[in-house]
């Protein structure tokens, strides 16, 4: 019984360490744990699969450093993966930041392949409006970016040449960590412009855009670092995000017990309070 | 590498408020705080005010005394001017001045997004409801046969939106085969709420691991110890 209350009364100091301890071993010594690939990141993968060589995905970097653990991970995933299948890539932000995410992203991938800058891809920055932008982008890619981040016209670049305006994306994929972010997109590119639209977003936001992915207004969602980690899975690449589930499925299995603990500890002793005030239990035998 | 010490030294300042408050969570608190508002005053004026209304009035008025005709982009100012307004709310005596950018910007928002929104977000989803058959049967090898994990699926569906549906219907008392449906509901809306605490969960773990990743890897350079890893590998316990 001297456990069962020093459970109940565990010092909240405690479980912050277990749980740090539970994310640093699997960091330190990483398990190699199997992630299971969900229809609704296999649908993504699909979409960029069966799209022809060259097709114009739109990628918009709707985050900031706060959620890159979770995020940017997808974002490299997704962007192998579109340059690998040598698809156009035209990068936009809806949030201040996120431009120098994608820059930050760029950095990485475009080591890995042979990349030119306006013909295979092209950064666009920020753009302040949410889906008063998105709209705008349904009438006119180059009224909206007449520059991009780095404040060169885009006029003449080859990326650009064929792309109008949203009709001419084969592809949006948003990267979100809130608004303006997917409900934006899903309500401006693909309810307007019947645009196939695909999401990456934090796993706190993830829950209320499953909808979209039951009526087909989402492509496809990826889901805070799980998502990541299964878009990994499917390209066959261990990346960050395979690496830090490991901390992930760990620290999980370690706040369930706490959870389970908690509720025994806390119906054991709510039975022994209510037998103190209502005396012992005693059958019709003992009272007689 | 200095940037490195500093990101990590402050990491430290604000992981050890999980211990108790003290004044190295203080001062890394207040310095974000400060750093935060001089970047997005820096980062507003450079990405908003000078490209949307400053560089078009230059470009507007270099062509007014050039050429000596005004063009569109002086159109920009009424913008300006409305955005002006906004900054009235600090002087209560003049702060229903400010009305004006407030509604200007709402009634915009709200005519260019009624339409695509109640498109998105409600004409979609009852028509997803709708088309779902709570039996689906499907064209296999051997005939036609029942699809029982989809239709399964979509009676759970129909069943929870539903009741939880009659749950926030108030017009008439909870009794009867009302209260009933309306309890079933309340069970539908705590297992999304689960969901949704769970997913919460993941996320908080996975900015901890974003935070301990950059401690190890970038702040104390700890290599991965792949040998222990092999060896337990081998052992059979991996």
């Amino acid at each position: 019984m001297k456990f069962v209350r020093w459970l109940a009364d565990i010092d909240r100091r405690i479980i912050f360490l277990v749980i740090a301890v539970a994310v640093v071993i699997p960091l330190i010594f990483p398990l190699g744990m199997r992630v299971k690939v969900t229809p609704q990141t296999e649908s993504i993968y699909k979409e960029v699969e069966n799209l022809p060589p060259g097709s114009n995905v739109l990628v918009a970097f709707d985050y900031d450093p706060a959620a890159a653990p979770e995020v940017h991970p997808m974002a490299l995933a997704f962007l192998r993966h579109c340059f690998t299948k040598k698809h156009k890539v035209i990068i936009m932000a809806l949030w201040p930041q996120g431009a120098q995410m994608a820059v930050s992203a760029m950095a990485d991938v475009g080591k890995e392949y042979d990349l030119v800058y306006g013909r295979d891809y092209v950064n666009l920055g920020y753009k302040p409006g949410g889906d008063i932008v998105i709209k705008s982008l349904g009438a006119s890619f180059p009224e909206v970016f007449p520059a991009d981040m780095a404040g060169e016209p885009t006029a003449g670049l080859p990326i650009l040449a064929k792309v109008r305006n949203l009709k001419d994306i084969d592809l949006v994929m948003d990267l979100s960590a809130g608004d303006p972010g997917i409900p934006a997109w899903v309500r401006v590119a693909n309810a307007l412009y019947q645009r196939r639209v695909a999401g990456g977003c934090t796993a706190v936001s993830a829950p209320q855009f499953f909808p979209y992915l039951q009526t087909g207004q989402l492509v496809g969602l990826l889901g805070g670092l799980k998502g990541a980690a299964e878009y990994e899975t499917v390209l066959a690449y261990a990346g960050k995000a395979s690496r830090r589930m490991d901390a992930q499925s760990i620290a999980h299995l370690v706040i369930i017990l706490f959870i389970i603990f908690a509720n025994i500890s806390y119906f054991i002793l709510r039975r022994q309070r209510e037998e103190k005030r209502e005396g012992p239990r005693t059958g019709p035998v003992a009272s007689a | 590498m200095l940037g490195t010490w500093i990101a990590a030294l402050l990491t430290l300042c604000i992981l050890s408020f999980l211990y108790k408050d003290n004044p190295f969570y203080k001062f890394a608190e207040y310095l974000f705080v400060g750093v935060s508002a001089g970047f997005w005053i820096a980062y507003n004026y450079h990405n908003l005010l000078l490209p949307n209304l400053i560089y078009p009035l230059k470009g507007a008025f270099v062509v007014l005394l050039t050429e000596g005709r005004l063009d569109l982009r002086w159109l920009t100012i009424i913008a300006g001017l409305l955005g002006v307004t906004m900054l009235f709310r600090f002087f209560p005596k003049a702060a229903w001045v400010s009305r004006y950018g407030i509604a200007f910007s709402v009634g915009l928002g709200a005519g260019l997004m009624f339409i695509v929104y109640l498109q998105a977000n409600c004409i979609y989803q009852i028509w997803g409801t709708v088309k779902l058959s709570p039996v689906v049967i499907t064209a296999g090898p051997g005939g036609w046969h029942v699809d029982w994990p989809t239709s399964v699926s979509n009676t759970l569906l129909i069943v929870g939106i539903v009741s939880a549906l009659v749950y926030f219907y108030f017009s008439k008392e909870h009794k009867g085969v009302l209260g009933r449906t309306a309890r079933l509901g309340i069970w539908f809306l705590m297992v999304s709420f689960g969901a949704a605490f769970g997913y919460t969960v993941m996320a908080r773990i996975s900015l901890l691991i974003g935070r301990m990743e950059f401690l190890i890897e970038d702040w104390l350079k700890l290599a991965v110890i792949a040998p222990i890893q092999g060896a337990l590998t081998s052992l059979g316990l991996l």
